[in-house]
């Protein structure tokens, strides 16, 4: 998610980043390019303008242009800027009434009734007792699909025949909450391809109804630049209260939550990431102004992990103790990884958000389409206990029972014995990866791009101190 | 003749584009008066046709195009870009009429309006006094077969269903048998939402397309590529993945009712060559219209003539 604008970012960042000094004229092309890769990510064109423009006052107000490592410090204040924009430190859902509830708004298709499915899940889990609500009354179909996702997800269903008017509906469905002991409702409103007056008064009724404290803008992440201009409609009939983006699971860029956060000034809370009842994650303004700038999401990696069932204690590349040295991988931890992976979706996704692997990702996704995972699961499970715990052993007649074994060719054993080299090496150097510490801590991301981007006025010699420091 | 009817908009109905490709705000024209002058702002217009989701490549392009247009106000020159790109020149673009037997695979991401779409044309096709079938053969998204099953119903269609959570392309070999052995016609398949990024359901459109060839080897099959309108760029990158797994003819813009200009379709046509063949124009199911450059343009840029 968020790559393609990422990409385009870095390359003009990149440009800049490494020089030591840059000049106005340098200053003003790498704004040009920058307004581009916006745009073309669907940010709205009057908020990439006002942001182009804030990134230029900074810039000028703390005198990049030939100033020392000025580069760096450009795009310390390029990502500032898209995390402020995005709504600085991000906010939680207020759902301290008993009975609570989250009216969900949008226009149609994008995505309100899934993500009530999946928002009804997550607070599920968090300890709460919802209640779905199917909300529209005209839709053919909406509330049995509703229906459908809430059994699979074990959360009650309210629904009412078809031409229910929505007031009813709403006071109907807080008497049944009350009688069923749920405590909290998540309403999935109709959807219309205009907001119209007739939905305007559906929302008022309901608002007037159910006096719903959090009321979600659901918005489909491949919108363009019509993106502000519906939140701005939404606010007049509902004054929204925050944003979840879907379908972020494509290549929709998101430039959405940009212009929506940055221009109508609705924070984003949630996105989905996904057709599965999991897939939404929170949003972190911060974490993502750092995705989009490539320098990694481990917090997220740690979360994603603990919700597919792995133990959020235990790290996710290294498990210490069984034979090999400390910190070393095997092929065991290798297996089991692979295992996590396929149930934690989309792999690329989680390549992502190890520092410095972005450009992975794209070739991870490969992987798993030409079945290559399952490959190497095969390949490992032709091994035994002992040589998954210490691949010094695969001589050659090993790896050659090994690929008879796994009905591979031996070529395929050899590759697998490098990657892990490879992975072991590149373990080595970004220091691990521990969601435990980071869950914990929160702190800084270990690994190369550790420094630098988020602390720019350190000067150098601290820098190379807490770099040496954050290293194993 | 009677074949190619269905495909044709009336008057009426071109106005309605116009219309719809003109929304609240009105035309990228509206504001902009100086376009009534031989040299208009011509980087306002470019921010105009930004603002329509054409991206930031199309528009440049566009604007030189008009540049070198002879003659003219500046709207007129742009007009004239604006059609040259959307009009379908050849005429292999446009859909064949030689077969008796139609098929037509609807394709695009979750909720583009792929389901509504079908129906549409179904009610459209049932009105040109042909005998369409609805085939459901999205078997994933919940309650997607008892939606088509509803709108089928109330549009008098006949209905072919594929079992939720089955093969699609089973489906679509059950209903290709029925329709030719009843003589219906077009069959209209609304396929599953899905990402164009994901390889394994994009393969699955391949084989869709497979078993299409197969059983209906003489018909004129024609993939269609829903996109909403309110999509950004990357209605450009669904048109790209779309095409290289299932080979789109070409598009159907959905939602244009909703406020969006429907820019996107300039991208799509200009950076894939994909003409747009239908657009939804409001949520009625007589609200889906075959695409009209002429008209489509002049919404786009607005009245000020």
């Amino acid at each position: 998610m968020f790559d393609a604008l990422g990409s385009r970012l870095r390359a003009s960042l990149q440009r800049l980043g490494g020089r030591g000094r840059i000049s106005e004229a340098d200053l003003e092309a790498g704004l040009a390019e920058i307004r581009t890769a916006l745009i073309d990510a669907d940010v709205a064109l009057s908020v990439t303008d006002s942001l182009i423009a804030s990134m230029r006052t900074r810039a000028h107000d703390e005198k990049v242009v030939g100033g020392i490592g000025s580069g760096d410090r450009l795009v310390a204040i390029v990502h500032a800027a898209l995390t402020e924009a995005l709504g600085g430190s991000g906010r939680e859902l207020d759902l301290r009434e008993r009975t609570a509830s989250i009216l969900l708004l949008g226009l149609q298709g994008a995505g309100k009734t899934t993500t009530a499915a999946k928002l009804a899940l997550r607070l599920l889990r968090d300890g709460r007792r919802p209640l779905l609500v199917a909300a529209d009354p005209r839709r053919p179909a909406a509330a049995e699909q509703l229906a459908l996702l809430g059994a699979a997800i074990g959360v009650p269903v309210h629904r009412e025949p078809i031409g229910t008017p929505v007031a009813e509906i709403g006071r109907r469905a807080l008497e049944s909450a009350k009688k069923l002991g749920r405590d909290l409702l998540i309403i999935d409103s109709s959807g219309r391809t205009t907001l119209d007056e007739e939905l305007m008064r559906e929302l008022a009724d309901l608002r007037a109804a159910v006096n719903p404290r959090e009321r979600i803008l659901v918005l489909d992440a491949a919108t363009g630049q019509q993106a502000l201009r519906v939140a701005e409609g939404f606010k007049e009939a509902a004054d929204p209260t925050g944003l979840i983006l879907a379908k972020l699971d494509g290549d929709a860029r998101g430039g959405a939550a940009l212009s929506i956060a940055g221009g109508a000034g609705i924070p984003v809370l949630y996105l989905g990431t996904g057709e599965r009842p999991e897939a939404l994650e929170r949003f972190h303004p911060d974490r993502i102004a750092g995705r989009i700038l490539e320098m990694g999401d481990l917090v997220t990696l740690a979360e994603i992990v603990r919700d597919a069932g792995g133990d959020p204690r235990a790290p996710v590349a290294t498990k210490s103790g069984s034979g090999a040295p400390k910190g070393e991988m095997t092929f065991s931890d290798l297996l089991e990884q692979l295992r996590q992976m396929s149930s934690m979706g989309p792999i690329g996704q989680i390549v992502k958000m190890i520092p410095g692997m972005g450009g992975v990702a794209a070739q991870a996704e490969e992987a798993v389409a030409a079945g290559e995972l399952k490959r190497a699961e095969a390949i490992i499970l032709s091994m035994t206990p002992t040589e998954r715990e210490n691949p010094s052993l695969l001589s050659i007649p090993r790896r050659r029972r090994i690929a008879a074994g796994a009905g591979r060719a031996i070529e395929e054993v050899n590759r697998l014995v490098k990657r892990l080299d490879e992975m072991r090496l590149l373990i080595r150097r970004t220091g691990g990866i521990d969601p435990a510490r980071l869950a914990g801590g929160g702190g800084g991301l270990p690994g190369k791009h550790a420094g630098g981007y988020i602390r720019p006025k350190e000067d150098r010699k601290a820098k190379k101190a807490r770099r040496k420091g954050g290293r194993r | 003749m009677k074949l190619a009817f269905w495909r044709k908009s009336t008057n009426e109905e071109k106005a309605s584009i116009s219309a719809a490709a003109a929304p609240s705000g009105g035309g990228i024209l509206q504001a902009l008066r100086r376009s009534l002058a031989p040299e208009p702002d011509w980087s306002e217009l470019e921010r105009a046709l930004i603002q329509s989701d054409a991206g930031t490549g199309v528009a440049a392009g566009l604007i030189s195009a008009a540049r070198e247009v002879q003659g003219g106000t500046g709207r007129e020159r742009l007009r004239t870009a604006l059609l040259d790109l959307m009009r379908e020149e050849s005429p292999s673009d446009a859909p064949s009429t030689a077969s008796s037997e139609q098929v037509i695979l609807l394709v695009g991401v979750n909720g583009a309006g792929k389901t509504t779409s079908a129906a549409k044309l179904a009610a459209r096709a049932k009105a040109a006094s042909l005998q369409p079938i609805l085939v459901a053969a999205d078997t994933f998204r919940a309650a997607a077969i008892d939606q088509l099953r509803l709108l089928a119903a109330r549009e008098g269609v006949p209905i072919a269903e594929g079992k939720p959570g089955g093969d699609p392309a089973a489906a679509i070999h059950d209903a290709l048998t029925q329709a030719s052995a009843k003589g219906l016609h077009p069959v209209i398949i609304d396929t599953a939402g899905r990402m164009q990024t994901k390889t394994g359901l994009m393969d699955e459109l391949t084989k869709m397309r497979r078993v299409i060839q197969k059983l209906a080897p003489t018909a004129d099959v024609e993939v269609l590529l829903v996109i909403d309108a309110t999509a950004g760029q990357n209605g450009l990158a669904q048109a790209s993945g779309f095409n290289r797994a299932a080979g789109v003819d070409g598009v159907i813009l959905t939602k244009l009712d909703a406020g969006a200009r429907g820019g996107v379709a300039l991208a799509v046509r200009r950076e894939l060559g994909l003409p747009v063949r239908w657009v939804g124009v409001g949520e009625r199911g007589s609200d889906l219209l075959p695409f009209d450059a002429d008209a489509f343009v002049d919404g786009l840029l607005g009245d000020a003539v």
